[in-house]
């Protein structure tokens, strides 16, 4: 089975802990002049995403974690699973909603997303940075309106819910920044 | 950054250069006299906390040599031939060391005062400190024992087993640490110091000294008893929860060392690490007879991140390894 030593710890590393994947954040070497050296790391669940600080005796090995990220292209979602295609290999795989998550909301058939599997299984998945949809519903929206800051919610083609300048209407396209969830531009 | 450039500033060199210059200065107006060392060993240096680079020498008698991790075994040397105070002032390595306070090769000031004791040389080592970073407050000394009584409550850090020790780090959270053993006293100490009172010490402008570590940890210094514990007198300097200097009054008896370098390999052996040519040069200096003195090593690039706020070791070299 493959390790790492302590030695090639470094941001980005994948692990397992307690039987879990995790993800080095942080390393930091602590050494005394004379005695015992440490690791004091960082490291993110990548099943969770939660943040846990633990220490290793340096020199010490650590069970790789057999994590990849490929990038795959969404299909369909049959009510259980969202399924993505290797673009080349035409490879499927379903991925179920503790991998999707929240994002479900920015999958569009044929977007390329970006998909960690573990063991072969997915564990997350990251859409496009940008998505462009189109508004299924949305208030006219008055010019001169300012008690809502200039903008007003839109519903897109997904179920999404994105607020938007009140000049944009309702059947436009719209480029949306999906790690913000904040509108981008409107689309042409 | 394109990563031909210097990781320093051409300020932050001005400023390494001008602490050479002072630390020069500073040894001059006192007679102790700059020597140079070999950085290529045939011995090496046992501890087993340390791992030495190592080359090849292909000239007559060629063969393995270790580059030096502090040129203490000859400086020593030089002890005994009768030199009298001495510093060395250069690059030293130690292998696998990298991390926001850790370089393989890094910059360390050496230096030894015949016939002083090791509280005289932590007077000398604030008052240098004092130069390089004028207005550097009170000079402070914390014996190993009362660290640990003061900052975890341990009463006796000398007669804690590894039980009480690991009973202090669960209640800290730094728990699991499968890597440590039960039978690794020292580790389990090392650990708490590192996490849980370093950081503490040197603090508020304080230059503080840690003195009179556990007999185990006694490396190359001279023990005493105190309070019925055998404890070495061996210090360390910190400020601002920086370890920046070791120093010790120094062992000088040849079979005695001989005996430390022995249960060094016995360590290394047991860790599993190579065991290593002892200095059996150093064993005759002083099996000659050394005078009674004491020594310490300054990591310079550290006290430079000291006093200018460097949050990593690489703003203060114009090349880490990442650039070597």
């Amino acid at each position: 089975m493959a390790s790492y030593s302590t030695n090639e710890f470094k941001g980005g590393l994948k692990i397992m802990l307690d039987g879990d994947p995790y993800a080095i954040v942080e390393n930091e070497f602590v050494k005394p002049g004379k005695g015992q050296a440490f690791n004091r790391t960082k490291v993110r669940n990548l099943k969770t995403g939660r943040v846990i600080e633990r220490t290793f005796k340096s020199g010490d090995s650590v069970e790789a974690a057999d994590v990849m990220d490929v990038e795959m292209q969404y299909l369909y979602n049959d009510g259980e699973f969202w399924y993505f295609m290797h673009p080349e290999s035409f490879e499927q795989i379903g991925a179920d909603a503790n991998c999707v998550g929240d994002n479900a909301k920015w999958l569009k058939e044929q977007d390329m997303c970006s998909i960690t599997l573990w063991n072969g299984v997915p564990l997350s998945m990251s859409p496009p940075n940008f998505v462009e949809m189109e508004i299924v519903e949305t208030d006219p929206g008055l010019k001169g309106d300012t008690s809502s800051g200039g903008n007003k919610p839109a519903t897109l083609e997904t179920g999404a819910i994105v607020r938007v300048p009140l000049f944009v209407q309702q059947g436009e396209r719209i480029k949306v920044d999906t790690r913000t969830g904040e509108y981008v531009s409107r689309v042409k | 950054m394109p990563v031909w450039q210097p990781t320093a500033t051409l300020a932050m060199l001005r400023r390494r250069a001008d602490w050479l210059a002072a630390i020069r200065g500073y040894f001059a107006g006192r007679g102790v006299m700059e020597v140079e060392t070999p950085m290529l060993s045939r011995a090496a240096n046992t501890d087993p906390a340390l791992s030495s680079f190592q080359t090849r020498y292909h000239g007559p008698d060629g063969g393995t040599l270790y580059l030096h991790t502090s040129p203490e075994f000859a400086m020593k040397r030089l002890l005994a031939a009768g030199s009298g105070d001495i510093y060395a002032l250069g690059r030293v390595f130690r292998d696998g060391e990298a991390g926001r306070h850790h370089n393989p090769e890094f910059t360390l000031l050496e230096w030894y005062r015949v016939g002083w004791d090791h509280h005289a040389l932590m007077d000398e080592v604030a008052a240098l400190v004092q130069v390089l970073l004028p207005g550097r407050g009170a000079l402070e000394r914390l014996d190993y024992r009362t660290a640990f009584r003061t900052h975890l409550g341990v009463e006796n850090v000398h007669r804690a087993d590894v039980a009480a020790l690991k009973a202090v780090a669960a209640d800290l959270d730094i728990l699991p640490l499968p890597g440590l053993g039960d039978d690794d006293l020292d580790g389990w100490r090392d650990l708490l110091l590192s996490f849980f009172i370093i950081p503490q010490l040197g603090v508020d402008g304080r230059i503080t000294f840690l003195h009179h570590y556990p007999a185990s940890q006694a490396a190359l210094a001279r023990l005493r008893d105190d309070r019925g514990d055998a404890v070495a007198e061996r210090f360390e300097l910190f400020l601002d929860g920086v370890e920046l200097a070791n120093g010790f009054h120094e062992l000088t008896d040849a079979a005695e060392q001989a005996r430390r370098f022995q249960a060094d390999n016995r360590a290394r052996r047991r860790l599993g690490l190579t065991e290593l040519p002892v200095d059996r040069r150093l064993l005759a200096a002083l099996a000659a007879g050394m005078p009674a003195c004491s020594g310490v090593a300054l990591g310079l690039d550290r006290l430079l991140m000291v006093a200018t706020g460097a949050a990593s070791i690489d703003e203060v070299l114009a090349f880490p390894v990442t650039r070597a």
